[in-house]
């Protein structure tokens, strides 16, 4: 009765079972010989000074998180956009677009609101 | 290791093992160790006339993703200690080829105080490439001579009492 | 300007402090007193009949009796050069730093420093350039011996052919 889920899971099969004998493999076979030198941050040949943790610019992480939002959006209209035609065919064809279009002015409200407090700009000139 | 050198010699296993070599040998990553002139020749050696690349050499900028260091050009006492530590961070199985005069013995400049004669001072050599620079046929000959030893390796079967063939570093 | 002439204006603005005036192909050059090298580099650089605003080259050298230091000047706007030379004891070489007027001393006296041990005082970052930090002496020293190790790395090779000579001998 859940025959539809068929090739999904041979896929999973072959995935999970590729990985786990290339793991496998390496395991019986691969030399490991881990000592402090080989394990120390690589540094080009140098001794590593200094953290690995230091503070980078926030401007990556607010690009990061706009870009999140949108791409959450795009990934729920692919689905309407799959069905669409379905509803137009059904003749409900302004109800989905009103319904969609809602959808995208909502987050169109707080693209506008990141455009206007320039957190959309790579480089911010600071007034004097 | 439950399996690693513990087969003995027969047919599926030895050929198991040569099947192993033959994938290990022609994809050895070599690691851009260009210091001197040889480096130019490592260049062109890379390049389009003679092309170490139909070999399954590739060239990596890092030591991590490498298993095959090329020490084209001489080597001073300042960068040794680094040489030293670039190969400790390489992973297992690695292999080293000191190409050109320099990086065998010092060459030309084997009497000048910054100069360390010879990269098998601090790390162990495969193959040495002679030359002042190598030509790249050279250079790929010592990369084919790296090949036949590589194909001697065993990773199934056990290594001969005699110690003839090397072992598996595990 | 000649070269002669600009010595001939610092001897008439200096006196005795320009020790002599040598004349030798390929360029003449001024001997100067050590004490007084900035007052007269200053004088050469702001004077806008010599006008020398590049020092194309600062190096020294050794001989058995003294280290010299040689500043090769050179003018942009007058295209002409000039040459100066300071004369140190071998003890304890001293002398004041130029890089006060050209930037591009710093290096060059660090490079002096680092192969000949001339102190520079009031250089800002007076330290080894080109051997290691913890190289011990100054190789261009004609009394340069060079140390049996560095860092466990010995500094010499064995020859081979020796070998092979002794095995013919036998």
């Amino acid at each position: 009765m859940f025959f539809q889920f068929g090739v999904p899971l041979a896929l999973t099969v072959i995935a999970v079972g590729f990985v786990a004998v290339m793991f496998g493999l390496q395991k019986l076979l691969a030399p490991s010989n881990p000592h402090h030198r080989k394990l120390i941050p690589y540094e080009c040949g140098e001794p590593p000074t200094g953290r690995a943790w230091i503070n980078f610019n926030i401007r990556f992480y607010i690009i990061a998180l706009i870009f999140v939002v949108f791409e959450v959006e795009v990934a729920f209209i692919y689905p309407v956009a799959a069905v669409f035609a379905d509803w137009v065919r059904q003749g409900n064809r302004l109800y989905a677009l009103s319904e969609i279009f809602l959808f995208l002015m909502i987050l169109f409200v707080g693209l506008v609101y990141v455009w206007v407090k320039r957190d959309l700009e790579w480089i911010k000139k600071v007034p004097d | 290791m439950p399996i690693l050198n513990s087969l003995p010699d027969y047919v599926l296993t030895t050929k198991t093992d040569e099947v192993i070599n033959w994938m290990r040998k022609s994809s050895i990553w070599y690691m851009l160790f260009g210091l001197a002139c040889c480096a130019i020749e490592l260049m062109q050696t890379g390049g389009p006339r003679c092309d170490i690349e139909r070999f399954g050499a590739t060239p990596r900028a890092s030591a991590r993703q490498s298993d095959l260091m090329i020490v084209a050009g001489t080597l001073t006492l300042k960068m040794a200690l680094r040489t030293r530590l670039l190969y400790d961070q390489m992973p297992d199985p690695k292999y080293v080829i000191a190409m050109g005069s320099c990086a065998s013995c010092g060459g030309l400049f084997q009497l000048a105080y910054s100069v360390c004669d010879g990269v098998d001072k601090i790390i162990p050599v495969d193959v040495y490439v002679p030359g002042c620079p190598p030509r790249p046929e050279a250079l790929t000959e010592g990369l084919i001579k790296l090949q036949e030893k590589i194909m001697t390796e065993r990773w199934l079967t056990r290594a001969p009492a005699n110690g003839a063939v090397e072992t598996v570093r595990a | 300007m000649e070269s002669l002439a600009i010595y001939q204006r610092l001897k008439d603005q200096f006196a005795d402090r320009i020790l002599e005036i040598v004349d030798k192909k390929p360029v003449p050059w001024a001997v100067v007193d050590p004490a007084s090298i900035v007052d007269v580099c200053r004088y050469l650089k702001d004077d806008p009949e010599t006008a020398m605003d590049c020092l194309s080259n600062e190096s020294g050298v050794d001989y058995k009796d003294r280290i010299e230091v040689v500043y090769h000047l050179f003018s942009y706007p007058h295209r002409h050069l000039a040459v100066l030379k300071a004369k140190l004891p071998r003890d304890n070489p001293s002398i004041a730093t130029v890089e006060g007027l050209w930037a591009g001393a710093n290096w060059l006296e660090r490079e002096i420093f680092d192969l000949l041990g001339v102190n520079f005082e009031g250089h800002s970052d007076l330290r080894r350039l080109l051997m290691p930090e913890d190289w011990p002496g100054y190789p261009l020293r004609k009394d340069f011996v060079e140390p049996a190790e560095y860092h466990g790395i010995s500094t010499t090779r064995e020859s081979p052919v020796i070998r092979l000579e002794m095995k013919k001998k036998k």
